[in-house]
């Protein structure tokens, strides 16, 4: 964990009386809608179909107990009763009043939450790989970089107003669960020869109307000159972004306008100037940051305990363990995956007391600490292997143990048309009808790793172009009607999908999804060829065909 | 539009001439970029002080040989969304070694001035009266500052290294 000391906490109370101070002029009258959106957005809140939504960050995903048990206190007291937790490392909730936002703001600013830049046209909430600090095999803890990145975006008096919102990820292993080639920047943690630490720049990737996969501009930036380089990008970007068409302002359509030698010699030419300034950061600043970064207590425990091979026997138990339990790179703990995924219910939401008690067990179990990943579930990063048994019964009563990470029903959906104002047709109740086809355990395990992502309009916050399966909905005619692609992916291969033909109608869009199942199922070549690999093997057309053959 | 000078609401010297204004006798002229590059020599000489209006989507680099001459440099906040002069701002304090009024125009409302003073700018062509007036209040908004830029505040990463330091020495 992190801890935030007096000059963050000083800093987060600073924002919360100076928002405090812009609601007032805004009810007052003296601010105008127009004038007061800006601000608004730049503290999480954005004005939905219905009521006021409020975006709180998650920095790089990490939670303390107590954190997690303020973002209930929210959920209770200013929402109706639950939160939903978003591919960007944030928990939004959805119908707050706009008198309350400040009190709300003050209650989590007594835990170190905030909800500063969770929108706007400024530097995103840092993301990064929700097992950070406890994956095996990572080159070290991203999560002391995405703290210095988060610091140095945090207010910048130079990129608080940039042509569009701007989105840094950041991963430290092979397997990049941070999607950081769909971001505007995309790190990837690394050692040179010498064994130094710097990262792989990656640049101008994003979903949207215009979909992009980054593109790397500089194979190693040192670690010490990454402030000043990311600097130099913002910099190059807040001066010739487009700002005459919002649909052409993100950095990857200046990236691919340009061409990417092109923009890098700008970058490269404006970092010159900058590398050697007070944004070089010193080797002590770094392991200050990193001495702020506490770890569990870990005990040496045996690989297999007792508890786990008796519990071994009950085939739930080993449904779950098998699905939601990784490999930690202590000997005897691991780390739990918690589905925000049951059936027949919206992706990534969370009761009030779903997640008070998820804070409970996670003081008894992992050492107070939980994650949120961009898949929308949560984690439990250091749970010893001998109390999983215990750990699992606890979720399957709170309703938080379904075995299906990564499976086909672990859909990733934006809150499309139920709540959203730009969506143009559903995603929740598409995901619901999912997760009801697919129900039976057996048959999505025979089925593997399988991505569904659904966005309910163009913008894509349910990344479609990035599932395996994505759906997109889109209004012809005044009716919904859904575009799907196959073959997307977000991690280190990262690739857009492919449209297999056609949009289909509300209606349809399950049967589709289990045409293409059904397709994958008799043409893969052995049981442990993943759909992806199929998809990328075959090509479009035999699912196409499949599909279309009888519609 | 009140203009914020030094801290507090002061009285503007300059007088704003368009592209094709003749040009008064004596005074202090704010005059627009094109004019200004197109006339420099001239402009330069005359009595009173000059100042530039830069628009934002222009190369700042080009006032660069006038630096030391100009009074004001005056840059554009079209709306107050659209941040390209903060960039201008830093360059010219920053990169350029620009120390004359750095003055912010346009869109300027109360809840820029700290990005603005981080930023560089020393005064602003304020849009309301009642964010003029505010204008002390407002400034001294925010303690903890993440990001070293050219305005000498000391930096939250640096603060904890001279308490780290402070706590050393004390033990």
């Amino acid at each position: 964990m992190y801890a935030y000391d007096e000059i963050d906490r000083t800093l987060v109370n600073e924002r919360v009386s100076e928002f405090r101070d812009q609601v007032k002029r805004r009810l007052s009258g003296e601010l105008t809608e127009d004038e007061f959106k800006i601000l608004r957005l730049q503290n999480g809140v954005y004005l939905q179909l219905h009521a006021y939504m409020f975006r709180v960050a998650i920095p790089y995903g990490t939670l303390a107990t107590n954190q997690l048990r303020a973002l209930a206190h929210v959920a209770r007291k200013y929402d109706r009763g639950y939160g939903h937790f978003t591919t960007r490392q944030n928990i939004q909730f959805n119908w707050i009043k706009l008198a309350e936002l400040p009190d709300a703001l003050e209650d989590l600013a007594k835990v170190g939450i905030h909800a500063m830049q969770t929108s706007g046209n400024n530097m995103r909430n840092v993301t990064s790989d929700q097992w950070a600090g406890v994956a095996p095999g990572e080159i070290e803890d991203p999560r002391i970089w995405s703290e210095l990145i988060r610091q140095h975006t945090t207010l910048h008096p130079e990129f608080s107003f940039l042509p569009r919102k701007f989105k840094i990820a950041i991963t430290a292993s092979d397997h990049d669960r941070a999607a950081i080639k769909i971001h505007d920047i995309g790190l990837r943690l690394i050692k040179n020869e010498k064994g130094e630490t710097g990262f792989e720049v990656l640049v101008g990737g994003g979903l949207g109307r215009t979909p992009f996969i980054a593109k790397t501009i500089k194979h190693f930036v040192h670690g010490r000159d990454i402030l000043s380089y990311i600097e130099a990008i913002l910099r190059v970007y807040n001066q010739y972004g487009r700002r005459d068409n919002i649909y052409k302002a993100r950095i990857k359509i200046l990236v691919h306008e340009l061409g990417i030698e092109k923009f890098s010699r700008e970058v490269e030419e404006e970092w010159q100037h900058i590398r050697n300034s007070s944004l070089h950061i010193d080797d002590e600043v770094i392991e200050d940051i990193r001495s702020r970064f506490t770890y569990p207590p870990y005990e040496k425990l045996p690989h297999m305990p007792d508890e786990l091979r008796q519990a071994a026997a009950d085939p739930d138990f080993e449904a779950w363990r098998k699905n939601s339990v990784a490999s930690h790179k202590n000997q005897g703990y691991a780390i739990v995956t918690i589905s925000l995924k049951p059936i027949g219910a919206p992706p990534g939401d969370a009761t009030a007391e779903q997640m008070d008690a998820l804070a409970d067990l996670a003081d008894k179990y992992s050492f107070g600490e939980i994650r949120v990943g961009h898949e929308q579930n949560l984690a439990l990063p250091h749970v010893a292997k001998r109390d999983l048994p215990a750990l699992w019964k606890a979720l399957d009563k709170l309703g938080l143990a379904t075995p299906n990470v990564n499976l086909i029903t672990d859909i990733i959906a934006c809150p499309g048309l139920d709540y959203c104002s730009l969506a143009n047709a559903r995603s929740i109740p598409i995901a619901q009808e999912l997760t009801r086809r697919f129900a039976n355990h057996e048959l999505a395990n025979l089925i593997g790793r399988l991505h569904i992502n659904i966005s309910g309009c163009i913008n894509a916050c349910g990344h479609h172009h990035v599932g395996h399966i994505g759906i997109l909905g889109v209004e012809k005619n005044g009716e919904e009607v859904y575009q799907i692609t196959i073959g997307g992916r977000a991690d280190e291969n990262a690739a857009l999908g492919n449209l297999i033909g056609p949009g289909v109608k509300f209606d349809e869009v399950a049967d589709v999804v289990e045409d293409i199942v059904e397709a994958y199922l008799a043409l893969r070549e052995r049981p442990d060829e993943l759909f992806m690999d199929t998809v990328k093997r075959l090509g479009v057309e035999p699912f196409k065909e499949r599909v279309y053959a009888t519609r | 539009m009140p203009l914020v000078n030094g801290g507090k609401i002061a009285d503007d010297s300059f007088v704003k001439l368009a592209v094709d204004t003749p040009l008064p006798e004596g005074g202090d002229i704010l005059v627009p970029a094109e004019r200004f590059i197109g006339e420099a020599d001239a402009l330069l000489e005359r009595a009173g002080k000059v100042g530039v209006i830069w628009p934002n989507n222009r190369d700042i680099a080009e006032l660069v040989p006038y630096l030391g001459k100009i009074a004001v440099v005056a840059l554009v906040f079209p709306t107050f969304r659209d941040g390209r002069a903060y960039s201008q701002a830093r360059l010219l304090r920053e990169r350029y070694n620009y120390r004359g009024e750095l003055r912010a125009t346009g869109q300027v409302l109360r809840d820029q001035f700290v990005f603005m003073l981080r930023a560089g700018f020393d005064s602003f062509d304020v849009k309301k009266q009642a964010d003029a007036e505010a204008f002390m209040q407002t400034a001294k908004r925010y303690s903890v500052f993440y990001q070293p830029t050219g305005d000498g505040r000391i930096t939250a990463l640096h603060r904890r290294m001279q308490l780290r330091h402070s706590e050393g020495v004390g033990t």
